[in-house]
């Protein structure tokens, strides 16, 4: 009959498409190259599965009645409007299904917020509309911002590749190491989200939050803005570049020497001796 | 119809208007209880804005090292140099400690600015405990006027024993047009 | 509105009532609970149209990478606009439009509790929305910070037309304020005698139970919006870390009303699917008790998830964590719902018509945003989803194919009631295959999308993501447009000069007082209360 076969072709369609969505890279949430990446994803394809089965015997079993129980066919009504052991079933059933689902979310989640020692950290400030990156204990800082032209944005030359996932500094970090991220904004609410790095941290202006990442594979992994933060909040990315320990020593000594050479004052050498003075 | 009909409606409208009015007093009282709650349990790295009396009775834990480390943010365009004077320092929990920032007004005229203080981790952002700090008060600047701006604090020896790095950063804000009639406390205050 | 009402009139007993007054005069003093129910759902289609044309407009945007028609400061205008429209504009009036027009002949009783404030609670709605609309018209931008105008975005930030925003938000609220209290006040005074709790039809039930969130929660969102006025006006830093403020409390406050809002938005839909369902099932709806407990539970549990919503802000982990568990567990009482249609289906005597299709269409793709739904509960999971096409994804499949289908649902089932006039099956039929594609054309996608990366409120996106976007957009032209369907059903139903074609009991497995009465109904119902057995 005309509605129990289209219900029968929507429900299959669904199941086509969600078994598509685990085979093709590009439309489901990244494995990623890190391990809390990964572990988000074994989670989310967990909860994916869990859901698939709960829906499949949900609307199998209103498909079947929707096709045995018609009018049409003769069917006549029951009249039952309870059944306490049934009842008791379908609670009780998903509270222990989402205790399940619970407890894998809430190891994933103590491992994201791991308070082991790092051995990086980059401090990080949204702006309207760019990214600051500060390398503290390398006296690193620099600004990245979208490198894609207003051109290719207005349809006047051919867009990149990377259209609108470009930058003009990208944030450079040595592969297996844990760097923590300090996490702050200037102006508004801002949000630095790289997916296949499995991280996403609110930047508040006031406040500083901290999270952490550790690259396992070399490569360069894209991620954009995750808060409104204005209306070029779409125009924000950020590309961090994953190398060997040796390269990043390389890139920062680089990086060093620009800095040095544009500072040149002895203000603060003038401000420790004043303390030890004071001190004295 | 019978006539305490009208009557019950009154009564029922008023004890349910009086339910509004409380809800609206109550997203008010949000926000003291949200600072409360921040306090206590040193949400969003908040910690304490005034001094904590030093506990003479307070033991030094010399069995663990707790690195605290410095940063410092400005809002929006203010132009002011402003930096901590060191990266780091090694405390035992319980020892006090006395650190600076750099603070150096390139605004071109005086003005008047407000530390704000943020800690990470949530964990253990209300055992760090400031004795003395710039961040308490204002601090007015002369034009081109430079500092050296005392933080005296030390991390409760009742912190977590997973904590081994914490994050104290300052955010300088231009608090032109909210100038407090207060004395701007330069306690500390090193001037170059 | 039939304008023959009054002269149809054959029930009403006391003749000092002359009919209703013609012309605007009617509409503007109108202190009769069907009037101001026709009001209510007469500028929520209008606002449905409003809003539609804006996602329109965002779809053609968002139909390719590159600039189309807009400038991103307008799209964000558009995005703010849209979702404030929608929520506040169409979902609220349209169940507020049914709960005037239902819950007294639901329940016997010959009106609302408190007429006058009922009109009220109506005409602020159209001062609201033209002072929010004027808006668009502003020499500067309209409001641009998302529906959920997080500060400082909207306080510092925010463009004049904020202050705009804020005053419009409170007419909204006082008149959700208003229409919820008079709700509460008629359901508990004005039941028939015998009419217990128990016998209850469950769509009043569900509309006590929002009446009270909406009572808990609005008066939150005027102190947020209040405060946020403060910040902007009167040199107070809630906000503004500055002053010794926090964004993140902004946040909290506005959240502590959004999240209960959410389920103001579709807990009435649930009561009509609970009346729906066993009609063309020809059963007693399965549980009712049961599905009165679980709405209660939802709605209390409701209070205390909120903070689901700001999980990557920087929160502690025992917080997230019991975040996370409270979310999760709101899936067990919704479940439970959900149980319960398909055991009322099970073992029935169905038909389709269209009431019960789009009741059906309902029941699954609801669902399936109960599913992403869960999925979006799951912290280190959300940290992924939160503020890409995924939550898009989920809250249009739970608002567009819930609430709005609840809504279609319980036009097509009444309206016969109200008009006394039977809509074209078949359109009805065309109308709701349309919609169900449309939406999913439209909405499946977005899920993949958020999935491989795209953020949410941005105009413009990288190259991988085209292909799904235009997919997007097609399916939302199909569903828009299927909407005009209704609307010449509607129109065709209330305008008609023709007899009536309904029968009093109109649909073979209905049951409830409203049923009882001929159809069209008349301008004043059981002005003496029917006895309940």
């Amino acid at each position: 009959m005309q509605n129990g076969i289209s219900r029968i072709i929507l429900f299959i369609s669904f199941c086509f498409l969600a078994m598509k969505a685990y085979a093709t890279p590009g439309i489901n949430m990244p494995y990623g190259v890190s391990p809390i990446s990964q572990e988000i994803y074994n989670l989310h394809m967990a909860a994916f599965y869990i859901c698939c089965g709960i829906g499949a015997i949900t609307f199998g079993v209103l498909l079947y009645s929707l096709i045995k129980f018609r009018k049409s066919k003769g069917a006549e009504a029951a009249h039952f409007h309870e059944h306490l052991g049934i009842e008791i079933f379908w609670t009780v059933i998903p509270t222990l299904i989402l205790v399940a689902l619970a407890i894998p979310a809430t190891i994933v989640l103590k491992h994201i917020h791991n308070t082991e020692e790092s051995a990086l950290t980059i401090k990080i400030t949204g702006y309207q509309w760019r990214w600051k990156y500060e390398y503290l204990d390398q006296g690193i800082s620099f600004f990245s911002k979208l490198s894609t032209t207003q051109d290719q944005i207005n349809n006047k030359t051919k867009k990149d590749d990377w259209y609108l996932l470009e930058v003009d500094n990208e944030v450079v970090v040595p592969v297996n190491t844990k760097v923590k991220l300090l996490v702050t904004a200037d102006d508004v609410i801002h949000a630095w989200w790289v997916p296949e790095l499995g991280v996403k941290q609110d930047a508040v202006p006031g406040f500083i939050n901290e999270n952490w990442i550790l690259v396992t594979q070399p490569g360069t992994y894209r991620g954009q803005c995750g808060e409104l933060c204005g209306v070029n909040h779409a125009f924000m990315p950020i590309v961090v570049k994953a190398v060997s320990q040796a390269e990043f020593v390389k890139w920062v000594s680089g990086h060093q020497k620009v800095a040095e050479n544009k500072l040149q004052d002895d203000s603060l050498d003038k401000a420790k001796a004043a303390i030890a003075a004071h001190h004295a | 119809m019978s006539s305490s009909l009208p009557k019950n409606h009154k009564r029922l409208t008023l004890i349910l208007v009086c339910g509004v009015l409380f809800m609206f007093g109550f997203c008010y009282m949000l926000v003291p209880l949200y600072e409360l709650v921040c306090k206590k349990e040193g949400l969003n790295g908040r910690s304490v804005k005034s001094a904590t009396a030093l506990d003479p009775k307070m033991r030094v834990d010399k069995s663990r090292v707790i690195k605290v480390f410095f940063t410092s943010t400005l809002h929006g365009p203010l132009k002011f140099r402003f930096v901590p004077l060191q990266r780091y320092v090694e405390v035992h929990p319980g020892e006090t400690k006395l650190i600076y920032f750099f603070a150096e007004n390139q605004t071109g005229h005086e003005i008047t600015v407000q530390a704000i203080p943020s800690i990470t981790p949530n964990d253990a952002a209300r055992f760090l405990k400031k004795t003395e700090c710039f961040c308490f008060t204002q601090q007015y600047f002369f034009k081109k006027e430079k500092a050296d701006m005392p933080v005296y604090f030390f991390v409760d020896p009742a912190v977590s024993k997973d904590i081994k790095e914490i994050t104290l950063s300052y955010t300088l804000f231009d608090a032109s047009g909210f100038e407090k009639k207060q004395e701007h406390s330069t306690k500390g205050r090193i001037d170059l | 509105m039939n304008h023959d009402i009054a002269h149809n009139n054959e029930i009403s007993h006391d003749d000092d009532h002359h009919g209703p007054e013609t012309g605007f005069k009617r509409w503007l003093f109108t202190t009769n609970h069907k009037d101001i129910g026709t009001l209510y759902l007469t500028l929520s289609c209008i606002m449905f149209f409003v809003a539609g044309t804006m996602a329109l407009i965002i779809r053609v945007e968002l139909f390719e990478p590159g600039r189309v028609i807009l400038n991103p400061e307008f799209f964000n205008q558009m995005t703010t606009m849209h979702g404030l429209i929608m929520v506040f504009g169409v979902i609220m009036p349209a169940m507020a439009g049914l709960a005037n027009w239902l819950i007294p002949m639901m329940i016997g009783s010959p009106d609302m509790a408190l007429p006058r404030l009922n009109n009220w609670s109506f005409w602020l709605l159209p001062f609201a929305f033209s002072l929010l609309g004027s808006t668009l018209f502003m020499s500067g931008p309209a409001p641009d910070f998302g529906w959920t105008f997080y500060a400082p975005l909207s306080t510092t930030y925010g463009p004049k037309s904020t202050d705009f925003f804020i005053f419009s938000i409170h007419l909204m609220g006082a008149s959700s304020i208003m229409a919820a209290l008079n709700i509460v006040v008629t359901i508990f005074n004005m039941r028939a005698p015998g009419m217990t709790w128990t016998k209850l039809p469950i769509f009043v039930w569900t509309w006590l139970i929002t009446a009270f969130l909406l009572l808990a929660v609005m008066p939150v969102l005027a102190g947020c919006v209040t405060m946020m006025l403060m910040d902007r006006h009167f040199h107070t830093s809630f906000f503004n870390a500055a002053g010794g403020g926090d964004p993140i409390l902004f946040q909290h406050v506005f959240w502590f009303f959004g999240h209960p809002e959410v389920y103001i938005l579709i807990l009435p839909g649930f009561g009509v699917i609970s009346e729906v369902i066993p009609t063309f099932s020809r059963k007693p709806l399965f549980g009712y008790m049961s599905m009165v407990y679980a709405s209660c539970m939802i709605a209390i549990l409701g209070f205390v998830v909120w903070m689901h919503h700001m999980f990557t802000t920087g929160a502690p982990y025992e917080a997230q964590l019991f975040f996370m568990y409270a979310t999760m567990l709101v899936a067990v009482p919704t479940g439970i719902k959900v149980f319960n249609w398909v055991a009322t289906i099970f073992k029935g005597s169905i038909t389709f018509e269209t009431p019960m299709l789009f009741a059906l269409g309902f029941l699954v793709m609801f669902t399936l945003g109960g599913f992403s739904g869960l999925m979006l509960a799951l912290v280190p999971s959300d940290y992924q989803y939160r503020d890409s096409y995924f939550v898009v994804a989920h809250f249009h499949y739970v608002l567009v194919s819930g609430s709005l289908f609840t809504i279609i649902t319980a036009v097509y089932y009444w309206l016969p009631k109200w008009t006394g006039q039977m809509y074209s099956e078949r359109l009805g039929q065309i109308h709701f295959w349309l919609s169900v594609i449309g939406m999913n054309v439209t909405f499946l996608p977005m899920h993949f999308l958020g999935l491989a990366g795209m953020p949410r409120r941005i105009p413009d996106y990288a190259l991988q993501f085209t292909d799904f976007n235009q997919i997007c957009t097609i399916g939302a032209f199909i569903f828009g447009f299927a909407q005009l369907i209704l609307l010449y059903i509607v129109l065709k139903s209330c305008f008609s000069k023709s007899k009536p074609t309904a029968t009093s009991q109109v649909w073979e497995g209905a049951k409830g007082l409203e049923w009882t009465l001929p159809s069209p109904v008349p301008y004043h119902t059981f002005e003496t209360a029917p006895v309940i057995q």
